[in-house]
């Protein structure tokens, strides 16, 4: 699957389960948290989705920002998982 | 202790204001039960924490003894020193008081059997005579969300804990959240039977952090303490008389099976800690010195102060009442 697939599908994900008011002005750069978008029990069902989408097991230590925060950050960290 | 930038955590304290404070608190409370509500008393939930124990006290001294009614409602996870704290207030103060055993109401309601079944779905072996909590990682020690994770414990004291998944986790918090609105039923009850108001006990950090369940502990007519720091609260709990034991207990939720701080379950810092960096929050003081103050790093009281932010923004939703159209 390719970078923009991953972030279709985030992007999907998000819009699904979270209230965007305005999806198209959501960038894929936008802070989840500084939008308002999500909160902890929001970040916890990226990790949930993330996991069984991908596959992937993601360790405590990397629910952090830079990981978690926007669909770039989360698209990246799903590539680098996937190796 | 000051910072060379001038912050300095006596600014906290109402110090010689004290004794004004709890003649303000007092008129306040007269007038509103008896006046404006119309209620001849207060009805309260008794903890033996520190936070009950000054409303209640204050409740007396503003309308009488005789108009606080006390509850202590324990159920089968309380632990010990919740109801020898809470009796020993209550003879201070010599109010009346109702003893209500809440775990047949909680047991009926499935609140143990909800609960304990999201947990299983995480921990396969947890089962009877097991205890739990759930738990916050530190915010000091890394950026990391603060997600929680499941404790448990064997009774040969085994101990087991695991990230929960989204359902697992809201199960867990929504079957413990009846122990609360149990308690404000049983309060309501006596308040209706007396014509009393509720007294809601929160102090200024856990009304503002949303450190309470709509509906629950964060449902009263009058909530005496909600504008103070916790560090005013143990101010006020000493010029009231409460006694030294229950106020040199650490603070506890008190809520889950195994004992819980509560840093542990919600606040980023012992409550000195958590009044400081409100403060300095929401008066402009800058990261550094309230950094200074407290012996932290500026990016440690940054990401407290990031906490406060998320916890603000979703108490929005905890204390708003039932929308309506106009």
């Amino acid at each position: 699957m390719s970078d923009d697939a991953v972030k279709r599908r985030l992007r999907e994900f998000v819009a699904q389960n979270f209230y965007l008011p305005d999806p198209a002005s959501f960038e894929d750069g936008s802070s989840f948290l500084d939008r308002g978008v999500i909160d902890s029990t929001g970040v916890l069902e990226l990790v949930s989705f993330v996991e069984g989408e991908y596959g992937l097991s993601v360790a405590d230590e990397d629910i952090v920002p830079s990981n978690f925060d926007s669909i770039d950050a989360l698209a990246g960290f799903v590539a680098r998982k996937r190796g | 202790m000051s910072s060379p930038g001038g912050f300095d955590l006596a600014q906290l304290r109402l110090g010689d204001r004290a004794s004004a404070e709890l003649d303000r608190i007092g008129a306040w409370l007269h007038e509103t039960v008896l006046g404006t509500l119309k209620r001849r008393g207060v009805v309260l939930g008794l903890s033996g924490g520190i936070d009950s124990s000054v409303v209640a006290a204050l409740a007396a001294r503003a309308l009488g003894r005789e108009r606080v009614l006390g509850l202590f409602m324990n159920e089968g996870e309380s632990s010990d020193d919740t109801a020898r704290l809470a009796h020993l207030l209550a003879d201070s103060l010599g109010i009346a008081t109702v003893d209500e055993d809440i775990s047949p109401i909680l047991r009926a309601a499935g609140c143990y059997a909800r609960r304990d079944e999201a947990i299983r779905s995480v921990i396969p072996r947890y089962g009877d005579g097991w205890k739990c909590k759930i738990v916050l990682p530190s915010v000091l020690d890394s950026d990391r969300y603060r997600i929680y994770s499941v404790v448990v414990r064997s009774p040969d004291g085994v101990e087991l804990s695991a990230r929960m998944p989204p359902a697992a986790y809201l199960q867990v918090v929504a079957a413990t959240s009846f122990k609360q609105r149990t308690r404000k039923m049983l309060e309501y009850f006596h308040a209706d039977r007396l014509v009393y108001a509720v007294a809601g006990t929160p102090n200024r950090l856990e009304y503002d952090q949303g450190f309470f369940v709509k509906n629950g502990d964060g449902a009263a007519d009058v909530k005496p303490i909600a504008h103070l720091y916790k560090t005013q609260v143990y101010e006020l709990a000493a010029a009231l008389g409460v006694p030294d034991e229950i106020r040199a207990r650490p603070p506890t939720t008190d809520t889950y099976s195994l004992p819980q701080s509560q840093e542990e379950f919600y606040f980023s810092l012992p409550y000195q800690g958590m009044d400081a960096c409100l403060y300095a929050r929401d008066h402009g003081v800058p990261a550094a010195e309230v950094a200074a103050a407290l012996q932290l790093t500026v990016e440690q009281v940054e990401r407290v102060w990031r906490d406060i932010d998320g916890k603000r923004a979703a108490a929005r939703y905890l204390h708003s009442a039932p929308l309506t159209l106009t």
